[in-house]
């Protein structure tokens, strides 16, 4: 049996039915969780996806993180399950402090949406397992704000940790050292802004989001 | 008694501020020359019961570092006055 995927949803959520259908076609089973909602249920990993939960409003993330379910992500986080945030999930979990540093407005103050070139820095990370280092992946960015920054201590801490996981080739937000992806320190929490679940079908221009989702349904089949 | 409350956030020293260096690039399009350093913030204010100014004081800045600032990047400074 394959495993299951819970999707967060908050009112603003935009992407929680990509994702569903991207895990689906590679065989797993897609849970949308409402955000009001305490209790997982039976999940063996966790997607915080992208949109504009609650509005946005004061900052991206910054009311999320106090809906009901983030208690519960953090739980399954802790316990040491896989979550991935992507685009506003990535903020999201930043705001809940799952993840180190913020998503600032991009540099020139310009919305960036089209494909986005990252390049693979490690595969130790619930996103990654299956890619090799130095792989360079079409994914798409769609954001405002994307713009990773951090302490000077945190950047240390994350390259002496290896815990940058993708690189934009082409730095589209201006993020401190083409940062499009971090993990934790337990590895199995990851945030990025580029859309993987957008780049896993022939028809959507590019498969090479699969290699990630792959990486994370075997994390979670490992639950 | 009752306060009125107003929270200054802006973007900490060294944080880049797109907004700002945008405003600042525009400015001289409009004649306005001379300006430097422009930092866009954003301001909250609000009312707040509470026994005396240091509680609420202490009340504001508990909001600033849990929800109304993000500190990674953000810093307030906070104005607590008796509410006319």
């Amino acid at each position: 049996m394959g495993a299951t995927v819970g999707v967060v949803l908050f009112p603003g959520s935009n992407c929680e039915m990509d994702v569903v259908e991207a895990v689906e076609r590679l065989g797993a089973t897609g849970k949308l969780l409402w955000h009001d909602d305490s209790n997982l249920g039976d999940v063996d990993a966790v997607v915080v996806p992208g949109g504009f939960a609650h509005g946005d409003y004061l900052r991206p993330g910054a009311i999320a993180r106090f809906s009901p379910v983030m208690g519960a992500v953090a739980t399954f986080a802790q316990d040491g399950g896989p979550v991935v945030g992507i685009c506003n999930g990535f903020q999201v979990l930043t705001e809940a402090h799952l993840l180190p540093g913020a998503l600032q407005k991009n540099a020139g103050l310009k919305f960036r949406c089209g494909p986005s070139r990252l390049r693979v820095e490690t595969t130790d990370s619930v996103l990654t397992s299956a890619a090799s280092i130095g792989d360079v992946l079409e994914i798409p960015i769609n954001h405002f704000e994307g713009n990773y920054t951090c302490s000077a201590e945190t950047l240390a801490e994350l390259r002496a940790e290896d815990r940058v996981v993708v690189r934009y080739v082409d730095n589209p937000n201006g993020s401190v050292d083409d940062i499009a992806g971090v993990c934790s320190a337990g590895r199995n929490v990851v945030g990025l802004m580029p859309h993987p679940e957008r780049a896993s079908h022939e028809l959507l221009g590019s498969t090479d989001g699969v290699v990630m989702l792959r990486s994370l349904l075997a994390a979670a089949g490992l639950r | 008694m009752i306060f009125d409350c107003h929270v200054d956030v802006q973007l900490r020293p060294g944080i880049s501020d797109p907004q700002g260096s945008t405003i600042e690039k525009a400015l001289p399009a409009l004649g306005f020359d001379g300006v430097a350093g422009v930092r866009v913030g954003k301001s909250v204010m609000f009312r707040l019961e509470a026994d005396d100014e240091a509680a609420a004081r202490r009340e504001v800045e508990d909001m600033c570092n849990r929800f109304l600032t993000n500190p990674v990047i953000e810093d307030a400074s906070i104005r607590v006055s008796a509410s006319s």
